[in-house]
């Protein structure tokens, strides 16, 4: 089969690879129709995340055809699915109790040393995500295998296209879980960092869950514009310190909740972001958490701070005395996306979330490589990239 | 120093050896009491101190599953190669309670031990222990213990065993990844794996691809 491969920093790949097969009782194998790029995979692209190995393949937003199942998968040859980009195994402590993305059971044992040793714990298994995760192959192929397929794949209705049901795989969730984490009160402002896939969509919940007021915060106008449709005040950090702003905004206040839809890559000139921009390019490890720690100041004392933005290391010169000075909540991590799976598909059917707006460009697997680079490099027009395995390559 | 020349006078009992070291490093009730060790509750395998000449390594997992459930399928020693990983069999020998575990070594080979379960106290414990004149000295418990609530059941798995050729036995099996302390957290884990998911994950494309496939074929 065709797939993604990665091969170093700005170096991916489509390559002739094995097709995948049935390995374990409860694997499905997905024919993918639609898979897309995410936010996630450029801190791949960029080489910041530890444990990639070269030929990995990537990609965890996928959708397609059951085409095999293994004994023990309740999934039918021929049923369309999205698949989570979380593997987990619905029988552990941490399934059990709807943290998906904490399952116990779906990273090898072999690959949980280096993330116990890291975080004190292991990971949970993901697709297409380095081998801390369990260096599962990704969905940017034109099959996958899918262990646990009786747990993690939703069955989609022919009716709704793909590009309405795709982003049930992660973003959709992800902007969900940070509104939600966010414990969003009716008359509360706010901000959002990041008018990424993620952020926009955390800024479409929020609202969706009684908001007052969002605030979302970018640098590209475009991206900006579509916070602002989707019913956003903005703010340009390139034009405005956003500090300032945040509080003159809320009338002295702070926000109430806030949201750093950006993690390890934050773009920016802020001292600490530079000196750690450095440090990450030297290999030391460093998490350019300039966001984080802005919103920690900006969040009102009580307020809450969300964070679906990744981090994997460690970060310098952190306000620590802020965040228990002025007694903030601070909720984080990978989306246990099959918590929330059934009740977005059904907000999808009665129209309520449209998801299509953040598609800018749709091309063949085959033009991957072109994909990342400009969904890299010209972050302001190409909002999401989706890729298809069966679509035509232009000459 | 009370606590080391203790140990070591314990060890140096013979046969009573493993048994002592185990009974030490199992200990969660029985609370340290020396002048040198605060008295704490934790496991005795967790202390900063060594147990002489044999190596301690302990480990709890908590399982999703009935207690009745998880010890049956231990106490059916022939299941445990479907999840120990240097594990060829276990075969019973005919004597009551005593069983051969074929064991892969470095280098390639194997080595046999011949066990005797010790003590068994049904759907707790089981230990079992090396008969005399084994290749390898050593000792072994399970405990099986309910969780709190709805969290299943409470597994700890503690091994003692002087190590294979002394320290020189023990820097290659490490070189191969089989340090008994990473093996037995390992094992431990893939035991929760079949357990709780009936399988053991891996990230695999093919099936020759798998950890399991490739130790096969080493
Ligand atoms: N928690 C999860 O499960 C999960 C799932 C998907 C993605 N993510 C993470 O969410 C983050 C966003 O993903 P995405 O797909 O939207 O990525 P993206 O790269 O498309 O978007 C990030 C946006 O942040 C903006 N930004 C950069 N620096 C900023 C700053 N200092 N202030 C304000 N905005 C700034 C960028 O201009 C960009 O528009 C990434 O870290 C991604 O890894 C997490
Ligand atoms: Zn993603
Ligand atoms: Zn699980």
């Amino acid at each position: 089969m065709r797939a993604l491969t990665w091969h170093g920093t700005k170096d991916v790949r489509v390559e002739t690879v094995d097709d995948p097969e049935i390995v374990n009782p409860r694997d499905a194998i997905i024919k993918v129709s639609s898979t897309a790029i995410c936010g996630s995979d450029l801190h791949l692209y960029d080489g910041v995340i530890p444990g990639m190995m070269a030929g990995d393949i990537l990609g965890h937003e996928f959708m397609g055809e059951v085409v095999e199942t293994g004994p023990a998968s309740t999934l039918q040859i021929g049923q369309r699915v999205v698949v989570p980009f979380t593997i987990s195994c619905g029988g552990c402590f941490h399934c059990r109790i709807e943290q998906y993305s904490a399952c116990e059971n779906s990273n090898p044992v072999e690959k949980q040393d280096a993330s116990a040793m890291l975080y004190g714990h292991p990971m949970a298994g993901l697709f297409g995500y380095s081998h801390m995760t369990g260096g599962y192959s990704g969905g940017q192929a034109e099959y996958v295998r899918v262990p646990f397929s009786d747990v993690g794949p939703i069955v989609v209705p022919d009716h709704l296209e793909d590009e309405k049901v795709l982003f049930l795989s992660d973003i959709l969730p992800t902007g969900w879980m940070a509104a939600e984490n966010a414990e969003i009160q009716p008359d509360d402002t706010v901000a959002v960092w990041g008018c990424g896939p993620v952020g926009l969509f955390a800024v479409q919940s929020a609202l969706a869950m009684g908001a007052a007021r969002v605030i979302a915060i970018d640098h590209y106008p475009h991206r900006l514009e579509l916070a602002h449709k989707l019913g956003a005040e903005t703010i340009n950090f390139r034009e405005t310190h956003v500090r300032e702003a945040l509080m003159e905004m809320t009338g002295g206040i702070g926000v109430d909740a806030a949201i750093d839809a950006v993690g390890m890559e934050a773009h920016g000139f802020a001292i600490d972001n530079m000196l750690d921009v450095v440090k990450q390019k030297v290999g030391i490890g460093a998490d350019r958490a300039s966001v984080f720690k802005q919103a920690l100041l900006a969040v009102r004392p009580g307020g809450r701070l969300s964070v679906p933005g990744v981090y994997g290391g460690m970060t310098d010169k952190f306000p620590l005395g802020a965040l228990m000075e002025k007694g903030i909540t601070v909720r984080a991590g990978q989306t246990h996306v099959q918590r929330y799976t059934d009740r977005l598909l059904a907000m999808i059917e009665e129209g309520v979330i449209d998801t299509t707006f953040l598609i800018s460009h749709t091309l063949p697997l085959e033009e991957a490589p072109r994909g990342y680079r400009c969904f890299h490099d010209e972050q302001n027009t190409w909002t999401k990239v989706v890729l298809k395995p069966g679509m035509e390559t232009r000459q | 120093m009370t606590s080391h020349r203790r140990t070591h006078g314990a060890l140096a009992a013979g046969i009573a050896l493993a048994a002592g070291a185990i009974a030490l490093a199992a200990k969660q009730q029985n609370r340290r009491r020396h002048h040198d060790h605060p008295a704490d509750d934790a496991p005795g395998f967790t202390a900063r101190r060594d147990f002489g000449r044999y190596e301690v390594v302990g480990r709890s997992v908590t399982i999703a599953r009935p207690r009745a459930e998880l010890f049956a399928f231990w106490r059916n020693f022939g299941n445990l190669a479907q999840f120990m990983e240097n594990l060829n069999e276990v075969s019973p020998t005919g004597a009551e309670g005593h069983s051969v575990w074929t064991i892969r070594a470095p280098g390639g080979q194997t080595v046999q031990v011949e066990t005797r379960i010790a003590r068994e106290v049904d759907g707790e414990l089981i230990a079992w222990r090396s008969v005399e004149g084994s290749d390898i000295d050593t000792e072994g418990r399970v405990t099986f213990e309910d969780a709190p609530g709805q969290r299943g059941t409470r597994v700890g798995l503690i091994i003692a065993y002087v190590p294979p050729m002394g320290e020189a036995g023990r820097a290659a099996a490490k070189l191969l990844r089989r340090e008994p302390e990473v093996q037995a957290r390992h094992d431990l884990k893939r035991f929760k794996m079949l357990m709780e998911t009936g399988e053991i994950a891996t990230s695999a494309r093919r099936k020759d691809a798998t950890r399991a496939a490739k130790m096969e074929n080493a």
